[in-house]
């Protein structure tokens, strides 16, 4: 009983591994290192990798400067409604990202919930740079503030409580204390949101469209060179795989991101 | 330096915390009690990290009333917290200097060779320097330890005892101390309060708790035997007590009726035979165990505690399973209710 129980362990390990790197050794075995470096010089490429650069970067920056007081705030506030806030916050997490494109036209559109306001000041979101860095920013968000949250939660209450008392102030504590302390936890989840973002395809093709060297960003070349250039396309997408592999395991092996210990999704691996 | 006032009201899961105590400049007061029955709430109320129902917390200015309610980092308290919240980010002197300037104090603390070292690097009796340190760092008019000692080995407690208790007379300091454990505080304090259920059951010195405890619970805290009885009046002026053990025991305090008979350990002696002396109390039973504490050894005697030396132990060569008679004077045995 115990060794068919370990053998169909093994089996179910197995199959699963092989569904998931086979298609991955594939996209490398067709696409050889040369081969991918040098298509990477191309026009589509290039542009591709620039757009996606600055909109990631952009959409980075503004989940971690707004996701971080936002989830400092959810972690020690206890509120009529927190659930409801925190379920918002999770949601794009499991939306289809056609729903977010979508979503995003309805709000940010010519005719959208704002649309007269934004004409007003001049501002026309969809098909633009900005409408990319909408849809990154609206996908990888929760990436980010979900196990921030977590990570604000799963701090020392004393160590909180000790710094109050030695007189600092609630932005002291949460400058000198609490972000120092939470930082292992939020690194990582700040390369796993990344991650996501650069990956990005639904809601992005839907509201920003798909534009060389404007909207286009690498997951979008992809799609476009599937058709035209099929090597260029396993090209841009092995050098995804590479980047999202390298983050990855970042995050599990890099020792500051796993300093204080906490509960983090992606990270599950460190056997500490 | 200013005295400390304490009158806090809060409700707790299973009953009301009502406690109101002076604490005078250069007085410690210990909290002691069972664990829940909101000692620590004490604490976290005159820190701020609590806020009471009702009351009022004096040190010098207003903290609590019914219109003030100062942040806990406007209330200058120096606050030792149970497993000392030392953060683990920060370096020994990172920690002292959060609160305030270091100046001498790891010097003072003999922590000045850890400067650099991570708390998680420390002894339990380093972690608690460097707490005290930092705590003083902030210059607190009211110092405030919770639970001390527990997260010492029990071999460095007996010397952190005497440390902290020449520390807090040189601070001259008003000190409310939390601990489980009478010793530390008959040790450390000058008063202590017994705290049950959220009340104070009694606060007295450490000397006048144990002379006189309020009720057999404060008496069994004070490590007192505690037997209880049936009490009447003799005509020749002595209380007798029949014991619900069996066996009668008297006592020179005047009470009727169901009462606690307590003698403190170190009031009983033993013997092989019945002594022909004055005292008027004998148990004879069986020493069920033998525990030396230093040079005190204390011998279990059926439903007794004595203490008794360790040169007069080996005399009598005590062991577990022989006969022993334990004698206790009427005049050190207390009824209480």
């Amino acid at each position: 009983m115990r060794v068919l129980f370990a053998a169909a362990l093994a089996l179910a390990t197995a199959i699963t591994l092989v569904f998931l790197a086979l298609p991955i050794a594939a996209l490398f075995l067709r696409v050889g290192p040369g081969e991918l470096v040098s298509s990477l010089g191309s026009p589509v490429a290039r542009d591709a990798i620039v757009v996606s650069l600055k909109t990631n970067l952009i959409a980075e920056a503004l989940i971690v400067v707004l996701g971080t007081p936002a989830a400092y705030l959810l972690a020690r506030r206890r509120f009529r409604g927190r659930a409801l806030v925190l379920t918002i916050v999770e949601l794009p997490l499991v939306l289809p990202p056609a729903v977010g494109g979508i979503a995003l036209f309805a709000a940010f559109g010519r005719t959208g919930l704002v649309g007269d306001e934004l004409h007003a000041l001049g501002l026309t979101i969809p098909f633009t740079q900005t409408a990319v860095v909408f849809a990154v920013t609206f996908v990888a968000a929760p990436f980010y503030v979900r196990p921030a949250v977590a990570a604000f939660e799963s701090l020392d209450q004393s160590l909180l409580e000790a710094a109050r008392t030695l007189g600092a102030g609630t932005a002291r504590v949460f400058a000198r204390v609490a972000l120092p302390l939470a930082s292992g936890g939020l690194s990582a989840a700040a390369a796993v949101a990344f991650a996501r973002g650069l990956g990005e395809f639904g809601a992005t093709i839907m509201f920003a469209g798909s534009l060389q060297g404007v909207t286009q960003t690498l997951p979008l070349a992809i799609y476009a060179e599937f058709a035209r250039d099929f090597h260029l396309a396993l090209a841009l997408g092995a050098l995804l795989v590479v980047i999202s592999f390298a983050i990855l395991l970042s995050v599990k092996l890099v020792p500051s991101w796993t300093r204080y210990a906490l509960t983090f999704p992606f990270r599950s691996a460190t056997s500490t | 330096m200013d005295p400390l006032r304490v009158d806090v009201s809060l409700p707790l899961r299973d009953f009301d915390l009502a406690v109101e105590l002076d604490v005078a400049a250069g007085e410690t007061v210990a909290l002691v009690g069972p664990s829940g029955a909101g000692k620590s709430t004490v604490l976290r109320a005159v820190a701020g990290l609590v806020r009471p129902e009702r009351g009022r917390i004096v040190c010098g200015e207003t903290w609590f009333d019914g219109r003030v309610d100062r942040r806990p980092e406007e209330r200058s308290v120096g606050l030792l917290f149970q497993d000392y919240a030392l953060f683990p980010h920060l370096s020994v002197e990172q920690n002292v200097g959060f609160g305030g300037p270091v100046d001498g104090l790891l010097e003072r603390f003999r922590i000045a060779h850890l400067a650099r070292a991570r708390p998680r690097d420390l002894s339990g009796g380093e972690r608690q320097r460097v707490a005290l340190a930092r705590a003083l760092a902030r210059r607190p008019r009211v110092l405030l330890l919770d639970e001390p000692m527990s997260a010492l080995d029990p071999h460095t407690r007996a010397d952190v005892r005497g440390e902290l208790r020449a520390l807090l007379h040189e601070l001259a300091l008003p000190t409310l101390l939390v601990t489980h454990d009478f010793e530390d505080a008959a040790t450390i304090a000058d008063r202590i309060g017994v705290l049950v259920d959220g009340k104070l059951r009694q606060l007295a010195s450490p000397a006048e708790l144990v002379a006189s405890p309020s009720d057999a619970f404060v008496a069994a805290l004070a490590g007192g035997n505690l037997l209880r009885g049936s009490a009447r009046a003799l005509p020749s002026g002595v209380t007798e007590v029949d014991l619900d053990l069996g066996g009668v025991c008297y006592s020179t305090d005047m009470r009727e009726g169901p009462v606690s008979v307590l003698v403190y350990p170190w009031d009983v002696s033993l013997a092989h035979e019945q002594p022909e002396d004055s005292a008027l109390n004998h148990v004879r039973g069986e020493v069920v165990s033998v525990v030396a504490i230093g040079n005190r050894v204390r011998v279990r005697v059926g439903p007794l505690t004595a203490e008794v030396t360790l040169a007069s132990a080996q005399r009598l060569g005590l062991a577990a399973g022989q006969e022993v008679v334990a004698t206790f004077k009427a005049t050190a045995t207390r009824l209480v209710a």
